[in-house]
C-alpha cells in the first residue's frame, strides 16, 4: 500500500472515532450561543458538582502524590521479599473495572460491610476513596522509572558527608524526580476529576450533595437535559484537553518527545 | 517506610478486593456459580469477551497502523495529531459516550444511528482503548534500525514482505503489550459504554453494567460473583504483560 493510502487510512479512522465526535459536543454545547451554555453549567447543582469535583481532587491527589513517592523510593532502594508482587499490584488499580472498585468499597466500608461507616459511602469520604483508589499508580509508575536510572550515589555521597535522612530526601531525591512528579500528578489529577464508575457506586449520586462533575452529565442526560448535559460535558472536555496541552508543552521542552 | 507503603496498598486497594472475593461465597461455591451461570450473566459476560476480542483486534491493526504513520511518514500537522492520540486517556468516559452519541446518535447529523446498538459498544470501546497500542508501538518502532529493511529492499523484498519479516517481529512483543493493556480496559470499561449502549440485557449488557445493575438493586453477592470474574481478567491481563516485559528485557 502507498503512503497516501497508509496516511489516508490511519486519519480518516482518527477523524471519524476522535476529532469529528468531540468536535461535534463542542459545537451542540454552543449552538444556542455562549449565554446558554454558561447558565447551563451554573445553576446550583452544576456549581456544586464542580466544587465536589475540585474538593475531592484537592484531598486524592496530594495523597497519591506522597504515596507515590514514598512508594517509589521504596522499590528503588530497597530489596525485600515480595518486591515483584508488590510491584505487580500496585498496577491492579488500572486494571480492575471502576464498578467493581465501586463495589468493593461498599462492601468494606458500607452498612454491611467489614467496618460499618455512616460517614463513607454515599458520602465525600467515599468519592475520596474510590478517587484514590483509581489514580493510585501514575505517581508511582512515573517516579520509579527516574529513581531507577539516576541511582543512588549522589543519596549516599550526601549521607557520607553527614547529611540528615530529610535533607537528602529535600536536597537530592526531590529535585531528581520533579518532572516525573508533576508527570504523575498531572495524570492523577485528570483522573480524579474524569472517574465516573467507581464514584457512580459509592456516591448514591444525591443531587447538590455527592454529585460530583461527571455524575451531573450522567443526570442531565437522563433528565433528557441534553443543552445541560453538553454543557457540563464541554467543561469536563476542557479540563482534560488543558491537562493533555500542559503535559505535551512539558514534555516536549524537557525532551521526553 | 515500606511497612507503610505496604499498609497504604492494602487498606486502599487490597482489603477492599479482598471483601468482594469473600462476599461473592458468602453464600456457598453453589451460589456464587449460580450468579455466574444465570442466562442473563451468561450473555453479559460472553458480550463482554467477545467485543473486548474484536476491540483488540482493530486495535492491534489500527493502533500499529496509526503508530507507522505518525513516526515513518512526514505530513502538516502531525505533531498535533500525535497529540490528539492521548485525548481519549484525558477526556472522561462519560464525556466519551457522550460525545460519540452526539455524532452517532439519534440526534446526529450525519444520519447514523447506533444507539443501544452493539456497534455503539464496539466505538465506544475503540474509543477508550485507542492510545494502548498507538502509545506502546511508536518508540518501538522510533528505535528501529533501517539497515535490515533497506538490505531487504535492495535484495528484492516487496513493502509487504519486508514489513512481515522484518518489521513486525521486531513490533511483536509492543503490539501484544498494548493489545492487553486494550483488552483489560474493554472488559472493564463502564462510563463510556453507559449512555450509548442502553443496557438492554441478553442484548447490549455488559459485565461491568450487569455488576452495576445489581448493586442498585441490592444484589451485592451477585454483583461480587460477577465482579471475581472481572477480576480474574485483570489479573491474567496483568501477569500476562508483566511476562511479556520481563521476556523483552531478558533478550
Amino acid at each position: 500500500m502507498s503512503r497516501t493510502a497508509l496516511r489516508t487510512i490511519a486519519l480518516g479512522y482518527l477523524a471519524a472515532l476522535l476529532v469529528v465526535p468531540v468536535g461535534m459536543v463542542f459545537y451542540r454545547a454552543f449552538e444556542n450561543g455562549f449565554g446558554a451554555a454558561w447558565d447551563a453549567v451554573t445553576t446550583p447543582p452544576a456549581q456544586h458538582a464542580f466544587f465536589l469535583t475540585i474538593t475531592v481532587a484537592l484531598i486524592a491527589v496530594p495523597a497519591n502524590a506522597i504515596f507515590g513517592v514514598l512508594t517509589a523510593w521504596v522499590l528503588a532502594h530497597y530489596d525485600f521479599r515480595g518486591k515483584r508482587v508488590f510491584d505487580v499490584l500496585i498496577d491492579l488499580p488500572f486494571a480492575v473495572s471502576p464498578v467493581v472498585v465501586g463495589l468493593s468499597l461498599v462492601l468494606v466500608w458500607g452498612r454491611d460491610g467489614w467496618f460499618p461507616s455512616t460517614e463513607v459511602i454515599f458520602s465525600t469520604p467515599g468519592i475520596v476513596l474510590a478517587t484514590i483508589f483509581v489514580s493510585l499508580p501514575f505517581v508511582v509508575r512515573e517516579v520509579l522509572p527516574v529513581l531507577e536510572e539516576e541511582g543512588t550515589d549522589q543519596e549516599q555521597a550526601a549521607s557520607t558527608l553527614g547529611a540528615r535522612n530529610w535533607q537528602v530526601f529535600w536536597r537530592i531525591t526531590l529535585p531528581t524526580i520533579r518532572w516525573g512528579l508533576t508527570y504523575g500528578i498531572i495524570l492523577s489529577t485528570a483522573r480524579a476529576i474524569g472517574e465516573f464508575g467507581a464514584v457512580a457506586v459509592v456516591s448514591g449520586k444525591i443531587q447538590g450533595r455527592t454529585e460530583t462533575l461527571t455524575l451531573y452529565v450522567e443526570d442531565r442526560f437522563q433528565s433528557l437535559d441534553l443543552a445541560g448535559a453538553y454543557a457540563a460535558g464541554v467543561v469536563l472536555a476542557l479540563l482534560g484537553v488543558t491537562v493533555l496541552a500542559v503535559m505535551t508543552l512539558l514534555q516536549r521542552r524537557h525532551g521526553r518527545i | 517506610m515500606g511497612g507503610l507503603s505496604v499498609a497504604w496498598l492494602t487498606l486502599i486497594v487490597l482489603i477492599p478486593l479482598a471483601a468482594v472475593v469473600v462476599r461473592s461465597f458468602d453464600e456457598g461455591f453453589g451460589a456464587f456459580w449460580d450468579a455466574i451461570t444465570n442466562p442473563q450473566a451468561v450473555a453479559a459476560i460472553k458480550l463482554t469477551v467477545g467485543v473486548s476480542f474484536i476491540v483488540a483486534a482493530i486495535d492491534a491493526v489500527m493502533g500499529t497502523l496509526i503508530a507507522w504513520v505518525l513516526v515513518r511518514d512526514e505530513f502538516p500537522g502531525r505533531r498535533i495529531v500525535n497529540g490528539l492520540i492521548d485525548l481519549p486517556f484525558a477526556l472522561p468516559t462519560i464525556v466519551a459516550g457522550l460525545v460519540l452519541l452526539a455524532l452517532y446518535g439519534p440526534t446526529g447529523p450525519v444520519g447514523i444511528n447506533v444507539a443501544y446498538t452493539r456497534v455503539a459498544l464496539l466505538l465506544a470501546l475503540l474509543f477508550v482503548t485507542l492510545p494502548f497500542v498507538v502509545r506502546a508501538v511508536q518508540p518501538v518502532l522510533m528505535g528501529l534500525e533501517r539497515e535490515a529493511e533497506e538490505a531487504a529492499e535492495s535484495l528484492g523484498a516487496s513493502a509487504f514482505t519486508t514489513f512481515r519479516r522484518i518489521i513486525l517481529p521486531a513490533l511483536r512483543p509492543a503490539i501484544l503489550a498494548g493489545v492487553g493493556l486494550a483488552f483489560g480496559r474493554a472488559v472493564g470499561e463502564f462510563g463510556s459504554v453507559i449512555l450509548i449502549s442502553g443496557n438492554l440485557p441478553y442484548k447490549t449488557e455488559v459485565a461491568s453494567v450487569l455488576v452495576y445493575g445489581q448493586i442498585e438493586s441490592g444484589n451485592t453477592t451477585g454483583a461480587a460473583a460477577v465482579s471475581v470474574f472481572l477480576l480474574v481478567v485483570a489479573f491474567v491481563v496483568l501477569l500476562g504483560i508483566s511476562f511479556i516485559a520481563k521476556r523483552g528485557a531478558d533478550r
